[in-house]
């Protein structure tokens, strides 16, 4: 859902088109991430991985001494004795609960670094967003940003919970598995070498394949969110247009696109594991074959042996057996962990897109600072004076364009005294709702000056700006929790009567009572329970218990019942009272009220005074007031 | 729930059972393999026969070729048929939407529908190929497992025996402990999301009140609070591999220590024993995989739900039994008419009698929620009456086929929108196959072709989502040229020239009399100027007409007329000075 109107030009998306190269280096952001905190911890995990490894490894190596050890000799024996063997289990056993309890622990570790991560990632993911300008958020889907929460930061647990810990696993894997096979046959660990690379290379390959499918696959899946969004939010109009049929047509081919690269990338990733585990049957039988050739034949070549020299026996080529099952499977799974990163890869691109963002920018020294129950000044520490805060808003010569080179606002000059109220009117697009915008530095201006009791408002820091500044926008948005939380919004520390005596200044108070739990009713997502007007009411007593001393109102009114609408009206004509205001003006009340009233088309104020004399002007004023075209 | 995910299978029908057979093949044969394994060491090299060597050896290259068949085709198979399903399932939910009627479209939200038709589709596409590949694969890898240790050895196989069912118990009360736990976390995920969602969607609010830094302090709460469950659960999950391991490790050690003893008194070979090894790791992977589907199944039953919800909606609106297909002529009767948009709601129209003339051009006026718009949009059956009847070309708007009841009664929404695609596609919405001077011609009627022509692409210019490269009166122009494509009967204009300037509009309404005579024109507006010239007016006020004439019966019979042309043609009282902001 976009801003409405704020923002004119095309929207941006959020393209991920890197090179290789830039692709590893926000994966190694990720990793340095991760390491930054959990320096000690990772190096706990990869101990505990290799004792893990090498406890799992004595296991296998133990089948060895096993057969040829204690069972072979017992073969021939009258009374064979069992407790050479009996230990050697006991030992063995000892060494594998080892193993287990060092993996489990770092099983543990890692879920604290991997859900440590994605808190501190979701955290400073908010705070930077928190700070980045309006812009942002105009131009981009809020569907877009809201996924880099969901589905890119889920992704990443995928990569730091599981990938990197298997990475490691079956590189320690590989290695000790690696330093036993050679020991045990060097002939017989170039054949598993052999077989491992064809592997590693074969699962790259497919892992090629499946990623050309899986960006296709996102492609599409992009078409087919956008026409869904699209589709959907006007099927008002389908219907009364009796698309309906036409837009099953369409969605189809869309849908049948997406089906079939689903399918592709599927398909491959899903036959990697066959390939693979086949590709290690095959090579059993190889190494089986060469093995036996050499025990049968009984060889004592040096290159035949081990690296420990000893000869190539029938217990030795059981065991070298199960290594190399131990070997060929980590090889397998590091590509197919490589894989998963490189994909995750877009996810965390993304994250460090939002993540290098530009923050609003604040050079503003000068502070606000309360002096009394109703009274504020400006606190500038650079020349360490103070000025009493009066209320005084002046814009002169304002350019502005929210794109470059389509400008929206020109040569804006005006000025509000204390307690004056200045009315905007005018037609859609003419640019009242952007000066708004920028006395509050949601925007900043490109030429001219706004300054605000004689200083510039870039002088000002921004919270201060905006504490001094009460907004009540045309779009109401409330927050999750009850209805006093919501009021209490405008100023955190208000205690339930002030906000009581707000909402009765906003004439709200008397619906809020109706409810059935009063003020502590729990509003639904952004007060969907209360109608359009209720909600407006609620956003006057918010602007009503910050009690700001200048105010921009924006009277905007839809689809509300008259009883509403003229609540709403005293509502905020009681707000208003005794403050600077500038009010994006509907009602005619407000703008007969008003000190001065600009008249606005297409970026300028074309005419300008009270209501009585604009009348007598016969100019835009006259046409837009009553309908009437003056010709001639 | 699930009945609603197995009607959508359809033509993928075949691919859905084949996909367990193939599996199921690629199980036996890696179950075989390692009993060819252990010949290869017994009868081969055990035995010094390298004869005996090459033939096992072969046949497990047969097996394996086999094997890696199978996988192929499962994998292929399962891709199919789980995408199959999910775009059957897509199909499925866009076309019951496409069927919804304008209050089922009030209940669900658009965002939700596209989340509920990509990643819940996804969830489920995803448990799908999981169920066909795994769901089979772990029986069967365990009970044949199961089998051929048996076949092996039938007394040191009661070590498996015993071994599962500690197992077995163990993975049972974790999967459901963890079960409930995941439960909360997706809860608390959807919290997450909403103080996310109100942030990106009210940052207005947020930044004009500087509350960044409260919101921050809500997010940590919400982030610390799924940390903790997650880790909760995580580490509940981590307790998986050490179980796992004990009882794997256990099984060798007693394997070892029986193995031993038959080994030396003759009833099992070495080769054998390690055969046993390789069935104890089938049976932990298959054990593994079993507990992970459950997990997965629990994750996407909330998905399935979700899908099922938009798919099994039964819209509130249907064709009659015997429609009618023409609709006469464009005379309107509202008879008794009462409408709320909720059953049993307050009434946003109550006791409507109306007659309107084939033809004619009427104005409705009234303030914001006096019932305007609904009564319009009873007329193109947008909405179903509560009481009464409309009729329009004399008969019951509810006995017409509704398509060919708005193909004849043209509506211009208050929100009207463009869709992305070129001017002349936007237009030909109204009828497929419009030729480009049928457009044109609709344009002129609106006043659009002139500033269609000056474009550089003229017709052919491309419309962005939203229409955000035209100017609100553009818009507003061209989705009247829109609904003048159908050459309709009666056209429905609601607030529609808002934002157009009023010498524009008086020329709209001066070429709908020239060149639209015999179409019933229904003008919705606030601005008397603009409907002060229809044959009739219809004043509304608080759901109810309180006044039916034209401009000068009105003007003398009705009070409440009276004060509002004076309100807007001089000066004093209340009324909206300018409701153009509606229109973006």
């Amino acid at each position: 859902m976009k801003q409405a109107g704020f923002m004119r030009g095309p929207r941006e998306r959020v393209e991920v088109n890197m090179s290789g190269r830039e692709k590893l280096s926000t994966v190694a952001r990720l990793f340095r991430l991760i390491f930054k905190d959990n320096g000690w911890k990772i190096g706990i995990v990869l101990l505990c991985i290799l004792i893990s490894t090498l406890a799992t490894l004595a296991s296998t190596l133990f089948t060895r001494s096993l057969i040829d050890k204690y069972i072979v000799p017992l073969l021939g024996s009258s009374s064979p004795d069992f407790q050479p063997l009996a230990l050697a289990l006991i030992k063995l056993g000892a060494v594998l609960i080892i193993g287990v309890g060092v993996g489990y622990a770092y099983n543990l570790i890692m879920i604290y670094v991997s859900q440590g991560t994605l808190k501190t990632l979701r955290y400073s993911l908010f705070e930077h967003m928190e700070r980045l300008p309006l812009k942002y958020f105009d131009s981009r889907s809020h569907g877009d940003i809201m996924s880099v929460y969901t589905n890119d930061v889920d992704t990443l647990r995928q990569v730091i919970g599981q990938s990197i810990p298997r990475l490691f696993q079956s590189l320690v894997t590989i290695l000790s598995t690696f330093v036993s096979m050679v020991a045990l046959s060097i002939p017989l660990t170039l054949v598993t070498l052999f077989i491992a690379v064809i592997m590693y290379f074969v699962t790259r390959r497919l892992g090629g394949i499946s990623k050309k499918y899986f960006t296709e696959r996102q492609k599409n899946l992009g078409l087919v969110n956008g026409f869904i969004e699209e589709m959907v939010s006007g099927q008002r109009v389908v219907k009364v247009f009796c698309y309906e049929k036409r837009a099953i047509e369409r969605f189809s081919v869309l849908n049948e696109n997406l089906r079939r690269s689903v399918y592709n990338a599927n398909k491959v990733s899903n036959i990697v594991m066959p390939i693979n585990s086949n590709l290690g049957n095959f090579g059993y039988v190889l190494i089986a074959v060469i093995g036996a050739l050499i025990a049968i034949s009984g060889t004592s070549v040096w290159y035949l042996a081990g690296a420990d020299g000893s000869l190539l026996t029938l217990g030795t080529l059981v065991a070298f057996l199960t290594l190399q099952k131990n070997f060929t499977r980590p090889v397998s799974q590091i590509s197919n962990e490589i894989n998963s990163i490189v994909m995750a890869s877009a996810g965390t691109d993304r994250i460090y897109s939002l993540l290098d963002e530009p923050k609003e920018r604040d050079e503003g020294k000068i502070t606000l600072v309360k002096e009394g129950k109703c009274s504020w000044s400006w606190n500038d520490p650079v020349l360490g004076k103070r000025t009493p805060l009066k209320g005084e808003v002046s814009l002169k010569d304002v350019d502005f364009s929210y794109v470059e080179g389509k400008q929206v606002l020109y040569d804006i000059t005006l000025t509000a005294y204390p307690g004056q109220k200045i009315a905007f009117v005018g037609g859609t697009g003419a640019g009242k709702t952007t000066i708004t915008n920028l006395i509050n530095r949601f925007y900043e201006i490109q030429d001219g000056v706004i300054t605000y009791d004689g200083l510039n408002i870039r002088d000002i820091e921004k919270d201060s700006l905006r504490r001094s500044l009460g907004i009540v926008l045309q779009q109401t948005h409330l927050f999750t929790g009850s209805i006093m939380d919501n009021i209490r919004y405008g100023r955190l520390d208000a205690t339930d009567d002030e906000c009581i005596a707000a909402a009765k200044t906003a004439c709200a108070d008397g619906f809020i009572r109706r409810l059935p739990n009063g003020y502590n009713t729990v509003i639904e997502a952004d007060g969907g329970n209360l109608s359009q007007g209720e909600r407006q009411l609620l956003a006057i007593a918010r602007a009503a218990v910050a009690a700001p001393p200048v105010l921009i109102l924006d009277e905007a009114t839809s689809s509300i019942d008259t009883r509403t609408e003229r609540l709403i009206q005293s509502g905020m004509d009681s707000l208003m009272k005794g403050r600077t205001t500038f009010v994006i003006a509907h009602r005619l009340s407000t703008i007969r009220n008003a000190d001065y009233i600009m008249v606005m088309e297409r970026g300028r104020i074309i005419e300008r005074g009270k209501h009585d004399e604009l009348l007598a002007l016969k100019g835009k004023y006259y046409e837009l007031f009553t309908g009437n075209k003056i010709t001639g | 729930m699930f009945k609603t995910l197995l009607r959508q299978v359809k033509q993928y029908k075949w691919a859905v059972i084949l996909t367990p057979v193939w599996t199921t093949l690629e199980v036996v044969m890696g179950v075989l393999i390692p009993y060819v394994t252990a010949s290869i060491i017994d009868k081969g090299i055990s035995a010094g026969n390298m004869r005996n060597v090459y033939i096992y050896g072969l046949q497990m290259v047969g097996m394996g070729c086999l094997s890696l068949l199978f996988g192929i085709l499962a994998g292929r198979y399962a891709a199919y048929s789980s995408t199959g399903v999910a775009a059957n399932l897509r199909d499925a939910m866009y076309r019951n939407i496409q069927r919804f009627s304008f209050s089922d479209i009030d209940k669900f939200s658009a965002a939700g529908l596209v989340t509920r038709m990509t990643t819940d589709v996804s969830n489920v596409q995803n448990a799908i190929q999981m169920l066909l590949r795994v769901s089979f694969r772990a029986p069967l890898n365990l009970i044949s497992s199961l089998v051929m240790c048996f076949f092996i050895h039938s007394s040191l196989s009661l070590i498996f025996l015993i071994a599962m069912a500690v197992l077995g118990v163990c993975l049972f009360v974790l999967i459901s402990r963890a079960a409930k736990l995941f439960q909360k976390i997706f809860a608390q995920y959807d919290v997450l999301n909403a103080v996310v969602q109100e942030n990106v969607s009210a940052i207005r609010v947020v930044k004009a009140f500087v509350r960044e830094n409260h919101e921050l302090g809500k997010l940590d709460r919400a982030a610390l609070a799924l940390y903790r469950l997650n880790i909760r659960a995580e580490r509940l999950m981590a307790l998986n591999d050490p179980i796992m391991n004990v009882v794997v490790y256990g099984c060798i050690i007693s394997l070892s220590w029986f193995g031993a003893h038959y080994i030396v008194a003759g009833g099992l070979t070495t080769g054998q024993l390690t055969s046993l090894f390789s069935y104890i790791m089938m049976v932990m992977m298959s054990l593994m995989m079993l507990s992970m589907i459950v997990v997965q199944l629990t994750m996407s039953a909330a998905s399935v739900k979700r899908i099922a919800e938009v798919i099994n909606e039964e819209p509130d609106m249907s064709n009659p039994q015997s429609p009618l297909y023409e609709v006469k002529n464009g005379e309107i009767e509202f008879k008794d008419v009462c409408f709320s948009y909720k059953p049993g709601g307050d009434y946003a129209l109550s006791d409507i009698n109306l007659k309107i003339e084939t033809g004619m051009t009427v104005g409705v006026i009234g303030g914001t929620g006096s019932g305007k718009s609904s009564l319009a949009s009873l007329i193109g059956r947008l909405y179903d009456v509560s009481k009464g009847a409309v009729l329009v070309g004399g008969v019951d708007v509810r006995r017409y086929d509704i398509a060919a009841l708005r193909n004849s009664v043209a509506m211009v929404l208050q929100n009207n929108t463009l869709f992305s695609g070129t001017v002349l596609e936007n237009l030909r919405w109204g009828k497929e196959d419009a030729t480009e001077e049928e457009c044109r011609n609709a344009c002129i009627s609106a006043c659009a072709d002139e500033f269609i022509s000056s474009l550089k692409d003229g017709y052919n210019t491309v419309v962005e989502q939203g229409g955000t490269n035209f100017s609100g009166g553009q818009i507003q122009r061209l989705c009247i040229a829109r609904a003048l494509v159908k050459s309709p009967k009666v056209l429905i204009l609601d607030d529609s020239t808002s934002a157009v300037d009023t010498a524009t509009d008086a020329s709209i309404r001066k070429t709908f009399e020239e060149r639209i005579p015999g179409t019933t024109k229904i003008i919705i507006s606030h601005r008397i100027i603009s409907v002060q010239h229809a044959d009739k007016i219809v004043l509304m006020n608080d759901g109810r007409v309180c006044g039916f004439g034209s401009h000068s019966e009105l003007l003398e019979s009705s009070p409440i007329y009276r004060e509002i042309y004076n309100m807007q043609s001089s000066q004093g009282g209340e009324s909206d000075f300018d409701s153009n902001t509606l229109t973006r």
